[in-house]
């Protein structure tokens, strides 16, 4: 054996060559990474959905799937949305600064691009259970003198109000999530597709 | 044991080269279709071709519209108004609304699925048979093929290429012979656009068989890019190392 | 370090780099014979993981497999590498296999004491020959269907139990959904589990005695005053090194094929298999793929009639016999040589005659047996002289090689 090792061009070609071997190998996990993502097939399922909201009377609210999930379509009333108003104290986050819970276009009071009509997804942020409907005000809806009506989550108690915010001091974290929309005519949302995409 | 190594590795490129021998099936002479999936005008028209003539009986059952219109850059208007006739969403696949049990009384047959067709029969297969139609009283259907004798699908594409008449003479050996054919009726099309119209429809479908074709070679190349640097430095880093050996 | 002190006192992990990798002496002569082993194993770990990630969309349903792989191939995100990899890897494993085995027949590596070595790897090359027949039925084309028809059925050929048997195996009348249940079973379970004990096996039993080298002599004979053999280097980092580089070219060639020929002309994908099972129509030609081909043509080139039970049977037990043989080599070699370089001229025939023999009969094993592809006789009388060779090289073995008249073995490697 030599002993003149050129050490220096030994450890340079080293770790050139399993930079560039570890870089080609994290290069073809990619697609294999990739393969797990949804299919076309799951894709396809989860394309945009169309909804009719013109049957939709004040008070009143709809549930469709889109990808797989219950979305809620609620048609507040005048109240409803002025009530809504004073419990914001009682909320964790009423200016829904938490920005991934909604699309920008739906980051205002009632977090909905018309004041009216809420599109929310039925998904609980504690653990993804479904929560139900609580629109009994006071003692009648079991959850208090002082409740104006909301959602209610069965599963751990979680409980948000009509905009889908979350209250204060429940195993959920954020507000309900409300899935990208748009309106392609006054009384026909479609779901799953941005406002600014649908307008462009 | 060089010479050996040589001799080994001409034995492997033995293997390869009666490997069309193998894979070429029966004797029937094929004209060959030049395909070229990289002319998208050529798929595009290949696409309407098939999307108006061959899904109303056959399937492509592995196809969304919606791949298809983004890998040929067919805009969403076009997709929607001319080429979705069966299908209310762009993600769906390209399916007919025609029952097996309902196929089989109408056709003999059912009308097999056309996704795979370029690849279990071969373009040039696909290319022949569309072009070797011709009148014939003795079948069901009025129709006869060169290639695929008494086939059960009559010729769909009639209007385009006419009406032809196909003469066969005995060859020396006994054996039945094409000699040619006899234009009846002309069609919409003279014999030269009709081959092309026919080589459009088989280039797509040969995307259709295989989409990843588009993107597979262009991949590929940057692919090879790469390894053959790393062939290159790992070849240098063994020689760095190897020289306290030698 | 203090992390692998901890972990050293609860496991031997420096000891077992120490004794496999960083002072395992391997012989310095090796050349490009000793990559296959190594790139064999690179195979079988692509194959496990593409095969897990097929497995997520795979559906093993006779009415649902054939679409699931076209799903594969379109749905699902870079599906169609995946399933290419694995396809190619297939035939590339069996390439390497064989290439690796060759090596062990040219070097004498089966020889004593290696004989266990080389019995595990005819176990393992066994073993994959059953997994490449089971993982070949999954996507429901219909090669798929009537290869596993035709391969099932010659167990039918056994007397007294071979049609019951045949039942058994495809646990229907007919190769049906019920067999690529089970089939799938043995593709994603008990063959990848008994190829990575076998695999392991072969390794340990390897580093037990240490690897021969293109002189066949031991370098274990000649150590320096530390005990370390003076023709031997560490495997790390000259054969890690020198085997990245293998991997390397290895890799470039296997991707080219992916990204370029997949299909390779039919040798690695068959048209006929681009078309859904039909149980009533056969393809024009059932062939198996190409690494099962040389035996394919042993099964074939028996027909003759007046044999006792009939050439069915004959034409099953020369195709098991032929795949048995390879166990004996060891001791059907009777030379005082292992190597080709200081054996006679009669190894050195036999040996080349076999290789271009097997390959011969890989080649007639995918042709029509009736048709004339090679000169002068018809296919299946090449395949009658082919099976005559291949016996006579394992069985006129211990006769030639003794008769062989070898040179004097040097006592350092070149």
């Amino acid at each position: 054996m030599t002993d003149q090792v050129n050490s220096g061009r030994r450890r340079l070609l080293t770790t050139v060559t399993t930079s560039v071997g570890l870089a080609g190998a994290a290069a073809l996990t990619v697609p294999l990474v990739a393969s797990m993502k949804p299919s076309a097939r799951a894709l396809a399922a989860g394309a945009p959905v169309e909804v009719e909201i013109d049957d939709l009377a004040p008070g009143q609210m709809k549930v469709v799937e889109w990808r797989g999930k219950p979305v809620w379509i609620l048609r507040r009333t005048e109240e409803m949305l002025a009530e809504m108003a004073s419990i914001t104290g009682h909320l964790s986050d009423p200016d829904s600064q938490v920005t991934e819970q909604q699309p920008a276009y739906a980051q205002n009071e009632h977090r909905s691009i018309r004041p009216d009509v809420l599109v929310v997804l039925g998904v609980c942020t504690h653990l993804g259970c479904a929560p139900s409907k609580a629109f009994d005000k006071g003692r009648a809806s079991g959850l208090g003198d002082d409740w104006v009506g909301g959602f209610f989550c069965p599963c751990h108690g979680s409980t948000f109000d009509l905009s889908g915010r979350v209250y204060k001091n429940v195993p959920a974290p954020t507000n309900l999530v409300v899935p990208p929309h748009s309106y392609v005519s006054d009384n026909r949302i479609i779901i799953g597709v941005d406002e600014k995409e649908a307008t462009a | 044991m060089k010479s050996m190594m040589k001799r080994l590795l001409l034995l492997l490129c033995m293997l390869w080269a009666p490997a069309g021998l193998a894979a070429g099936g029966g004797n029937e002479h094929l004209d060959s279709a030049y395909i070229d999936l990289a002319d998208k005008g050529s798929l595009r028209r290949g696409a309407h071709t098939f999307v108006n003539y061959c899904l109303s009986c056959h399937e492509a059952s592995f196809m969304r519209y919606e791949r298809m219109a983004r890998d040929l850059e067919i805009d969403s208007n076009t997709l929607k108004q001319s080429m979705m006739f069966a299908a209310d969403k762009p993600g769906e696949l390209m399916t007919v609304n025609m029952s097996d049990q309902d196929a089989k009384p109408w056709f003999g047959v059912v009308p097999p699925d056309l996704s795979l067709t370029a690849r279990s029969r071969g373009p040039d297969w696909i290319y022949t048979y569309l072009r070797g139609f011709y009148r014939d009283g003795s079948t069901p259907t009025g129709w006869n093929n060169t290639l695929y004798p008494n086939v059960a699908m009559p010729h769909v594409l009639y209007e385009w290429q006419g009406m032809r008449k196909a003469s066969y003479e005995t060859s020396a050996d006994g054996a039945k012979v094409l000699a040619g054919f006899e234009q009846l009726r002309p069609g919409t099309m003279n014999a030269q656009e009709y081959d092309s119209a026919i080589r459009n429809l088989t280039n797509f479908m040969v995307y259709l068989a295989e989409p990843a074709k588009l993107v597979r070679y262009r991949i590929g190349f940057w692919v090879m890019v790469f390894m053959l640097v790393f062939v290159g430095l790992s070849y240098l880093l063994k020689k760095e190392y190897w020289r306290d050996v030698h | 370090m203090s992390l692998m002190n901890w972990i050293d006192d609860r496991f031997p992990l420096t000891k077992v780099w120490q004794e496999h990798m960083a002072q395992y002496y391997a012989p310095k002569n090796f050349n490009i014979w000793y990559y296959f082993g190594s790139l064999a194993l690179v195979v079988l770990v692509l194959q496990i993981v593409t095969g897990i990630l097929l497995t997520m969309h795979y559906k093993p349903d006779a009415d649902l497999a054939f679409a699931s792989v076209e799903y594969i191939m379109r749905d699902v995100p870079a599906g169609w590498f995946i399933r290419y990899l694995h396809g190619v890897g297939s035939s590339m494993f069996f390439l390497m296999v064989y290439l690796h085995m060759f090596r062990a027949m040219l070097y004498g590596s089966h020889r004593n004491p290696r004989e266990l070595i080389w019995l595990l790897g005819i176990v393992i090359y066994v073993a994959l020959m059953a997994e490449a027949f089971f993982g070949y039925l999954l996507p429901w084309g219909n090669m798929s269907y009537w290869g596993a028809q035709v391969i099932v059925s010659l167990f039918g050929a056994i007397p007294w139990i071979g049609e019951p048997l045949a039942e058994w195996i495809r646990g229907d009348f007919v190769i049906s959904d019920a067999t690529l249940n089970r089939f799938f079973a043995f593709h994603v379970i008990l063959l990848p589990l008994l190829l990575a004990l076998l695999v392991y096996l072969h390794i340990v039993a390897l580093h037990k005695v240490g690897s021969n080298n293109p002189d066949g002599i031991e370098i274990k004979k000649n150590k320096d005053k530390d005990g370390i053999p003076v023709d031997g280097i560490p495997f790390h980092p000259y054969y890690t090194v020198k085997d990245t580089f293998g991997v390397a070219v290895f890799m470039t060639v296997f991707l080219g094929i992916v990204f370029f020929v997949p299909e390779l002309d039919g040798w690695f994908l068959e048209k006929d298999n681009f078309a859904p099972a039909d149980i009533l129509q056969t393809p024009p030609e059932i062939v198996p793929l190409w690494y099962l081909t040389p035996y394919y043509s042993i099964l074939r080139a028996v027909t003759f009639e007046w044999l006792p039970g009939g050439a069915k049977l004959w034409g099953v037990i020369a195709m098991g016999a032929a795949i048995v043989m390879f166990f004996f080599l060891p001791w059907l070699d009777r030379a005082k040589v292992r190597s080709i370089r200081y054996r006679g001229w009669m190894y050195k025939t036999m040996l080349m005659l076999f290789a271009v023999d097997f390959v011969m009969l890989g080649y007639l094993g995918t042709v029509n047996p009736g048709h004339v592809n090679l000169v002068w006789f018809k296919n299946v009388t090449w395949a009658q002289i082919g099976l005559v060779i291949y016996f006579a090289f394992f069985l006129l073995m211990p006769i030639y090689t003794k008769l062989d008249r070898t040179k004097p073995e040097p006592d350092r490697v070149r």
